[in-house]
C-alpha cells in the first residue's frame, strides 16, 4: 500500500496530474484509474477495492446489477493445454460467435479472437492460400479444410518478450494474460506473435447491454477501454473455475479438446500421448500450448 | 552567481533573436505554425476517437508513424556523424558542422519521440516507462532498449550543443576536455539508436521480411546517405542567409563518401532481393507484395520502383566526379537520395513487412487523411524547432551574438 501512495505523490510531483487532468477528466474514479498500479504489484486489500470499483463501474455503465469481477489466481497442479481435431473441424464458427458473447468483445469492430482460415486440401496447411471471410451457404466445402487460430499460449511467447513496460506475462498454469490497465498500446507484441493472435481496440469498444456477460475477470472478459490490445484467455474466468473454454463447450462436432496437462488422466493427456499432434510455425520455436491433430 | 546572469542574458537574448526577423523569416515561421495547428487539430480527433482514425488495422498494425520515426531516426544518426570526416579531413568550420548536425539530430530525435507518442493507443500512460513508477522491460523488449537509446542521445546531443553554445556566448572557448569526449561519445552513440531500432525489427521472428541480419547495416547504411543528402542542403541555406561558409571542396567530399554508402546500400538490397527470390520460399511473398504486387494488390509497387530508380540515379551522379562537382546536379542528387531512401525506409520497410499479415491476408495500407495531417504537424513542430534553434546558434557562432558586461 505505501508502494503505491509513493508512487502517486511521486507523479503528482512530475506534474502527471496535470497531464492527466487535460488528456482524460479528472474526477475520482478516472484518478484512481490513472494511477492503478500494475496488477501485479496490487496488494490484496487493494486488489479488492479496485474489484469492486470495476464492478461500480460496468454495473453503471451498462445499467445492471450482475456484474462480478474476479481474479482468480492459477490453480497450482494445473497447466492448461488445447488440442483441435482437423478432421473434425467443419468450419462453422460457432466457436467465433460463442467467444465474443462470452469475452465481451467490441461488437462495432467486429473484435474476434478466433480466426478460422479455409484453407484448399490440394495446397495443406498454407496460410498463403487461406480465407478468413468465407460465406458459403452450407459448410464444409468439398476440397476444403478448416483451421482455426487463436491465441497459442506459446512457452516461448515472442509477445510477451516485446512489450516495454512488461504489460503482458505468462500466468503458471500458461496462459497468456494481459494488463488492461498497464498496456501503453504501443503494439509491439501485434508486430511479434506469429499466429496474429492479438487485437487492438481502435476505438472505445461498443458492447450492448443486453449482450453483456457480467461474470469477469480483471485479466480476461472484463470491458476494455480503446486503445489496449487483448487476446484469448482460454476464458480465463471459466476455466479457472473449472469450466471448458465457451469455444470448447459450443463445439457441435467435438473436435476441440482442453483440460490440465499435469493431469494423466485427463482428455488433454490422452490426446497428447496417442494422437500424432503438431505445432503450428514450430520452426519458430514458439513452443505452443495450443496443438492440433487429425484425429 | 555569474554564470546566473550569463545564462539570464543568454536566455533573454535568445527570446529576442527568435522573435526577430526579414519577412521571409515570419512567413516561414507563420506557415510552420499553420501546419503545426492542423496536426494538433488531427491529433485532437486521435484522441478523442481512437487509432481508428488511421489506416491502421489489426493486419496492419504499424504504419505511417512508425515508418516516419524510423526514417527521422537515420537521420538524425547521420547528422552526427559527419563530425568524422570533417575530422579526418580537417574541414575548416569543423565547430558549425558539430553543431548543425547535433542540432539537427535533436529535432529529428524530438519528430521520432512524437511519432511514437501519437501512435500508441495511450499517450498519458507513458509513465509506465519510467523505472520506478513504472517497469522497463529490460532486457527482454527491443523497445524498451529504444526508449534509453533515443532518450539517452537526445539528452547527449542537447547537452553537447548547449554546453558548446553557451561557452561561446560567454567568449570561452569550450573545455575540450569535457567536450571532445562528449562529441566522440555521440558518435557510436548514433551507430546505437539506429542499430537498436533495427533491432525492434530484426528481432521479430512472426514477420520474416524483418527478420534479417542485414536490417541493422542496411540501416545505418542507408541513413550515411539521407542524414548528409539533408545536411548538404541545409549547409548551403544557412550559406545564403547567414555568414555561415563551407569550402567546396568539403561538399563535394560528403557527395562522394554519399556515392559509396549508396553503393554500398544497393548492394544490401541486392544481397535480400537475391536471398528472397533466389531461395523461392513461402516468404518471398513479402517482396513480392513490394515490387510487382500479390493478387492484384499492388498500391506499393510504383513508390517502390520510384525509390529504387532515384537511388540508382543518384549512386551514378555522385559517383561522377563532374557531376557532383557541378551544384546543380549535386542538389538534384541529394533529393533524389532523400527520396529513395525516405520511400525505402519508411513505407517501404515497414508496410511489405506486415503484408501479407502472418496468417496470409492482405490489407491494402495507405495512410488515412488524419494520419497524414498528424504526420505534417509533427514535422512542422520538428522543423520549427530547428529553424529556432538554428536562428540562435548561428549569431553565436559568428560572434555576433555574446554576453555583454553591462557594468
Amino acid at each position: 500500500m505505501t508502494k503505491a501512495v509513493s508512487r502517486r505523490d511521486f507523479l503528482c510531483a512530475l506534474g502527471g496530474c496535470a497531464a492527466a487532468a487535460t488528456t482524460v477528466g479528472c474526477d475520482n474514479i478516472t484518478h484512481s484509474k490513472f494511477f492503478r498500479s500494475r496488477f501485479k504489484e496490487l496488494g490484496a486489500e487493494e486488489l479488492q477495492r479496485i474489484l469492486a470499483e470495476l464492478a461500480v463501474e460496468n454495473n453503471e455503465k451498462f445499467g445492471t446489477d450482475l456484474v462480478n469481477v474476479s481474479a482468480t489466481g492459477a490453480q497450482p497442479g494445473v497447466e492448461f493445454g488445447y488440442a483441435l481435431d482437423l478432421s473434425r473441424c467443419t468450419g462453422c464458427r460457432r466457436c467465433v460467435k460463442a467467444c465474443v458473447d462470452e469475452n465481451n468483445q467490441g461488437r462495432e469492430q467486429e473484435i474476434q479472437w478466433i480466426r478460422v482460415l479455409e484453407m484448399e486440401e490440394k495446397h495443406g496447411i498454407d496460410f498463403h492460400h487461406a480465407d478468413p471471410y468465407y460465406n458459403h451457404e452450407t459448410v464444409p466445402q468439398e476440397g476444403n479444410f478448416y483451421l482455426p487460430v487463436a491465441c497459442q499460449q506459446c512457452r516461448n511467447a515472442p509477445c510477451v518478450k516485446s512489450c516495454p513496460v512488461g504489460a503482458t506475462w505468462q500466468e503458471k498454469d500458461g496462459i497468456v494474460v494481459v494488463d488492461y490497465d498497464w498496456c501503453i498500446g504501443c503494439r509491439c507484441c501485434m508486430a511479434a506473435c506469429p499466429y496474429g493472435a492479438r487485437r487492438f481496440n481502435w476505438t472505445e469498444p461498443k458492447i450492448p447491454a443486453e449482450d453483456l456477460n457480467p461474470n469477469m475477470h480483471y485479466l480476461g472478459n472484463r470491458p476494455r477501454p480503446k486503445g489496449v490490445v487483448e487476446k484469448c484467455t482460454f476464458c480465463i474466468q471459466r476455466t479457472r473455475e473449472g469450466k471448458y473454454p465457451a469455444c470448447v463447450e459450443i463445439c457441435p462436432v467435438g473436435s476441440r479438446k482442453f483440460g490440465n496437462m499435469l493431469d494423466p488422466d485427463s482428455e488433454i493427456r490422452y490426446v497428447l500421448e496417442n494422437k500424432k499432434v503438431f505445432v503450428l510455425k514450430a520452426e519458430l520455436n514458439t513452443r505452443p500450448r495450443f496443438y492440433y491433430f487429425y484425429g | 552567481m555569474k554564470t546566473l546572469n550569463f545564462f539570464g542574458q543568454w536566455v533573454a537574448g535568445s527570446i529576442r533573436i527568435v522573435l526577430t526577423g526579414n519577412k521571409l523569416y515570419y512567413a516561414w515561421i507563420a506557415f510552420l505554425m499553420l501546419c503545426s495547428c492542423v496536426g494538433v487539430w488531427a491529433y485532437s480527433r486521435q484522441l478523442s476517437e481512437g487509432l481508428i482514425t488511421t489506416s491502421l488495422r489489426d493486419q496492419v498494425s504499424w504504419g505511417f508513424y512508425i515508418g516516419n520515426f524510423t526514417f527521422l531516426v537515420g537521420v538524425a544518426a547521420a547528422a552526427v556523424t559527419l563530425v568524422v570526416p570533417a575530422y579526418l579531413y580537417q574541414w575548416k568550420p569543423i565547430k558549425e558542422i558539430v553543431v548543425y548536425g547535433e542540432l539537427l539530430a535533436v529535432a529529428a530525435i524530438t519528430m521520432c519521440a512524437l511519432f511514437v507518442l501519437v501512435d500508441i493507443g495511450h499517450p498519458e500512460r507513458f509513465w509506465h516507462l519510467i523505472p520506478g513508477p513504472g517497469i522497463l522491460n529490460v532486457p527482454k523488449s527491443m523497445l524498451a532498449w529504444d526508449v534509453i537509446a533515443l532518450n539517452g542521445y537526445l539528452i547527449l546531443n542537447f547537452v553537447i550543443t548547449t554546453y558548446l553554445l553557451f561557452r561561446l556566448f560567454q567568449r570561452k572557448e569550450p573545455n575540450k576536455r569535457i567536450f571532445m569526449p562528449l562529441v566522440w561519445l555521440s558518435i557510436p552513440a548514433a551507430i546505437a539508436i539506429h542499430t537498436v531500432t533495427a533491432f525492434l525489427y530484426a528481432g521479430l521472428v512472426a514477420r520474416p521480411y524483418w527478420n534479417s541480419a542485414i536490417l541493422a547495416p542496411r540501416f545505418i547504411v542507408s541513413a550515411f546517405c539521407s542524414g548528409p543528402a539533408v545536411m548538404l542542403v541545409l549547409m548551403q541555406i544557412l550559406q545564403r542567409f547567414t555568414k555561415f561558409h563551407i569550402r567546396r571542396e568539403a561538399m563535394w567530399k560528403i557527395a562522394e563518401l554519399m556515392a559509396y554508402f549508396m553503393g554500398f546500400n544497393l548492394f544490401l538490397l541486392g544481397a535480400e532481393v537475391f536471398k528472397e527470390y533466389y531461395s523461392d520460399t513461402t516468404h518471398v511473398v513479402h517482396m513480392h507484395y513490394m515490387f510487382s504486387g500479390v493478387e492484384g494488390h499492388d498500391t506499393l509497387v510504383p513508390f517502390m520502383w520510384f525509390a529504387v530508380t532515384c537511388s540508382f540515379a543518384a549512386f551514378f551522379l555522385f559517383l561522377r566526379r563532374k557531376s557532383r562537382e557541378n551544384i546543380v546536379l549535386l542538389n538534384i542528387g541529394c533529393v533524389l537520395i532523400f527520396m529513395g531512401v525516405y520511400i525505402e525506409k519508411s513505407m517501404g520497410m515497414v508496410i511489405p513487412g506486415m503484408t501479407p499479415d502472418t496468417l496470409g491476408e492482405i490489407y491494402e495500407y495507405v495512410p488515412s487523411i488524419n494520419e497524414l495531417l498528424v504526420a505534417l504537424g509533427i514535422l512542422s513542430i520538428g522543423t520549427l524547432l530547428f529553424t529556432f534553434m538554428v536562428k540562435i546558434a548561428t549569431p553565436i557562432l559568428n560572434g555576433e551574438f555574446h554576453y555583454i558586461d553591462k557594468k
